[in-house]
Parts: C-alpha cells; structure tokens; sequence
C-alpha cells in the first residue's frame, strides 16, 4: 500500500467514525440536525478520499454522474412534500440497490477467486431486488399503481422456482464467470424477484416493506463492499442494514404480526369475522364539543393518517394553541403506524410547527390517559380500536393501540361510519363516552376554531 | 484471509448499528431513514473508481451509472433529511 493508499483508507476510517457518531446524535432531536451534517461530512471526506485513488486516469464520466446525481437529488429533496416522504424513501432505497447492482456488475470485470464472485451475485441479488421492489413500493404509496395485494393461484410455486432459478444460475455463473449469460440471468431474475416479492403486499403494510427495503439497500451496499473489497461500504452497509431491520422490527410489532405474515399474507383476508358491538352512536355538534374542550384541562389529540389527508395538521395545531391559552394542557399521542412510513407523524406535526416536546409515544401516553378529559381522534381508526384489548376473535387482537377509550371524553372526527384500513368494526365509537364529530377534519376543527375566537 | 477480515468488519458494524439505532426516537425514525437512504448512497466511493478507469468499456458505463444514481441518494438524502430535521423545535422556539 503507497502513501497515497494509506491516507486514503485512514480517510476512510474517520469516515466510518462520523456515520457513527452522526447516529449516535440522531438519538435526540436537539441533536439530530448536526449529527446528519457529520453524517454529511464523513461522505464528503469518503468521496474525496475515493477520488485521489490513483486508478482512476479521466474525471469527466465521474463529474457527469455527480451532476446529473446532484440535479435530481437536489430537486427531489427541496420540492418533496412531507406526506410524500414514504415515496421518496422508497425511490431511493431503489435507487441505491440498483448503484450497488451495476458496481457488483462492474466490479466482474477485475474479480478473481469463488468469494469475490459469491459477493457479487450477493449484491446484484439484493441490489435488483430492492430496486423493483422499491419501484413496485414507490407505484403503491403514490398510487399510480393500485395499492391493493395482488395475489393468484400458484403464486407461491411461481416464486420458489424463481428462487432455485437465481440459485442455479448462481452456481453456474461460479463455476464459469466468463459466461455472461448468467450474469444476465441472475439480473433479470433478481429484478423479476422483486416484483414479486412486494405485489401481494397491500397498501397499509407499506410501512414495513419500505423499512425492510430500506435494510436491503444497505445490505446491498455491503455486499458490494466486499465485491470490491471495500471497508467504507461495507461499514456503511452495514449500519444502514441494522437500522432498517430495527424499524422493520418495530413496526412489525405495533401491528402485532410476524414478519412472515405481513411478507406472505394480504391482510384482507383474515377479517372475516363479524364482531358485534353493542351501543349507539351518539353524534356531537361543534358547538357542544367546542363547550367540552372549554372546560376540558388535559386533552389528548391522536393523529391518523387521515388527519394529513385532509391537509388538517395546521389547524389542528392552531386549535391546540387555543386551547393551551385557555389554560389545557395538550400533547399528541403518536401510534408507531400512524402514517405511512415509521415516525412519519411526527414529521406532518412537525411541519405544521408542533413542538417535538409535545409529540408522545404510545407508551408514554396511555399510561395517563385516565386523567385526560378529551381525547380527540382525528383520522385515526385502527390504532385506537380497543377490540385489540377486548375482543379475541378481532383480527387485530392483540394489537398495542392507543387507550382513548379510557379517557373520561374521546371526539372522534369522522368523515362516515366506513371503516378504516384493515375494514375492522371498531367498537370505540359505540362507547358510552365517545361523540362522533361528523363530516370533514378540517372543517370540523376550523368551526371548533371559530368557536374560540 | 482478506474474506475473514471483511467478516469481522461486517459483524462488529452490524451490531454496532443495533445498539445505535435501537437509541433514536420513534419521533426521528423518518429522518434516520432519509439519512439511512444517504449513507447507503456510499455505493458511490465504489463506483467512482470504475467510472474513472478510462477504459471506455461496458463496467466504465455501468460504474458512471452508478455514480449518478449513488449521489441521487446522497445529495437528496442530506438534503431532505436536513429539511426534515429543521422543523423539528422545542416547544416555545
């Protein structure tokens, strides 16, 4: 190694050290913002680091990539909206499997010995499948593709041959690397695995495949860093890895399914049941509820995915403003799947000005739900059902959801009486304490606004 | 023996990332995966050094290739991570 290999691979070390340390501040969100632009420098001082090596002879292919590169990330990243994040993530997880595609293909070309080739059918496998599943990903959250599950007959059997397809073809691209037909086979396989793999997933369990792509990004990333030998990338990897097994983890669990159940089977499909609730509905006018919260000291607002549909975060935050003058306390209470991807509520509220402070978990909220006066749903269905806790023969049994139940008052604003994702009856609306505030979330709370003022 | 050694690397990253990851709030887990997305662009240290061999054949195209699309992830995975994270304040800021 010359002098110019050593300072290059030291580079990269400090490199590795501010990804790391950038996570590490990511573990507040006082300090999240610096911690990514340490994140941001240690690539800088990668890229600069890869560009002295001495193997490379022209620069303008290289500056080409970075421009057209920059362009489009830049612009992506300043004009996105907030509530389309799931489908920039999801983008770029396939952008990022299909770069660690071609350097796999690329790196064939100097590759010697049966490791060296095992890691680059490694990172074209993971590579092409991250990047159609994310695409397949992307065309559902945007819904320029139906966002349903899309399952047949045989679906299964037409996947495991795919599967002994791409092994097969592994094993004779081992055996004879000079032979690109099984290159282009296990390409063509491995994006055709892709779209396989996420089709019979349907629109809700977005959240999880997004993170699990997102992993797979990563691992891709490694296993091109072994294909090139390459510490930086597989570090890099590495962490990217861990963090999307660590979200796909979680959000897993706040749906209280195996991972192999969300990956296997369409959710529609166990909601066969019919549970019976007992009750009445019992509606409210905005000017009834505006004299509840008046009163009210500790109200609870529990955002879905519905809230940001209706464009409804900033008047909700101008209500919990008035309230607060009026000598409430208000917190939000964020269920992990509310949204369409891991934390991406926060991000809606955070946009429309509601202080981090003010954003609770689950666990943090229902623990003091019985002292709260008003809950107020705004949006959400699912993740406040409490046939999770009461009803064993409800499919989301077992489910942790957010308490409002038990809340001396819960508000739920509700456009109709249809039920949410996973078409599940939910019995909170039938129950003693709960008024339904019918009709349009931001209509509903720009009256309760007027009220106040 | 170089295999081994890459091994070790991956095996201490990865738990390494478990113990970091594990620590960040469910409030940021949309700006670590926008951040996630950016560091997974380091593809792009891989693949600048197959679009600059100067050998105009077919893994100079492919390494170019990669090279744009890796920044993509990097660029606008900064970016719009920083964007994010911007919004997020104390209460009374």
């Amino acid at each position: 190694m010359g002098a110019t290999g050593l300072v290059i691979q030291l580079a990269y070390v400090i490199a590795a050290a501010l990804f790391i340390f950038g996570l590490k501040l990511l573990g507040s969100a006082a300090t999240a913002r610096k911690g990514n632009l340490l994140s941001a420098v240690g690539m800088l001082l990668a890229i600069v680091a890869a560009l002295l090596d001495q193997g490379i002879v022209e620069y303008q292919w290289i500056l080409l990539g970075f421009v057209v590169g920059g362009v489009v990330g830049a612009g992506a990243a300043r004009l996105v909206q907030m509530t389309a994040m799931p489908e920039m993530v999801a983008l770029f997880n396939g952008f990022g499997g299909m770069a660690s595609l071609l350097v796999g293909a690329a790196a064939l070309a100097t590759a010697s010995g049966t490791f060296v080739l095992v890691t680059i059918v490694l990172s074209i496998l993971i590579g092409g499948l991250t990047f159609t599943g994310s695409l397949v990903a992307y065309g559902k959250l945007s819904e320029t593709i139906g966002s349903g599950a899309v399952q047949f007959r045989g679906q299964q059997i037409v996947n495991s041959l795919i599967v002994l397809g791409i092994l097969a073809s592994a094993v004779m691209f081992c055996l004879q690397p000079e032979n690109s037909q099984w290159l282009y086979l296990i390409i063509g396989l491995s994006l055709l695995f892709g779209i396989m793999v996420v089709i019979p997933i349907g629109g809700a369990d977005m959240p999880v495949v997004i993170s699990l792509l997102n992993s797979y990004s990563g691992l891709a990333a490694c296993a091109a860093g072994f294909a090139i030998s390459n510490n930086i990338l597989i570090v890099a990897g590495a962490l990217v890895g861990a963090s999307g097994i660590i979200l796909t983890k979680i959000m897993c669990k706040a749906m209280n399914r195996s991972l192999s159940n969300v990956l296997f089977s369409g959710f529609g499909s166990v909601s066969s049941e019919q549970t019976v609730v007992e009750g009445e509905i019992k509606p409210i006018s905005v000017e009834d509820a505006f004299y509840v919260l008046e009163a009210a000291s500790n109200v609870v607002i529990v955002p879905g995915y519905g809230m940001a549909v209706a464009q409804a975060q900033h008047v909700v935050k101008e209500l919990a403003e008035l309230l607060e003058e009026n000598g409430c306390v208000v917190n939000f209470g964020i269920h992990p799947v509310a949204g369409r991807m891991p934390g991406h509520m926060n991000v809606l509220l955070a946009e429309a000005d509601v202080p981090y402070d003010q954003l609770l978990e689950m666990d943090e909220v229902n623990p003091r739900m019985e002292t709260v006066d008003v809950a107020i749903v705004i949006g959400a269905n699912d993740v406040v059902n409490p046939a999770a806790r009461e009803v064993e023969s409800s499919p989301i049994y077992g489910m942790p959801v957010i308490n409002v139940d038990k809340a001396r008052t819960v508000f739920v604003l509700k456009r109709s009486m249809a039920s949410g994702f996973a078409g599940i009856e939910n019995p909170l609306f039938y129950k003693e304490n709960t008024r339904m505030l019918f009709g349009d979330a931001k209509e509903s709370i720009g009256g309760l606004i007027r009220e106040f003022s | 023996m170089e295999a081994v050694f890459l091994t070790f690397i991956l095996m201490l990253a990865i738990f390494l990332g478990f113990e970091l990851i594990n620590k960040v709030p469910a409030t940021l887990h949309t700006p670590l995966m926008s951040g996630a997305n950016a560091i997974s662009g380091i593809t792009v240290v891989g693949a600048i050094g197959l679009a600059g061999t100067g050998q105009q054949d077919l893994s100079n195209w492919l390494g170019a290739a990669a090279v744009a699309l890796a920044s993509i992830n990097v660029i606008g995975g900064y970016m719009v991570t920083d964007r994010m994270l911007a919004m997020f304040k104390k209460r009374g800021k």
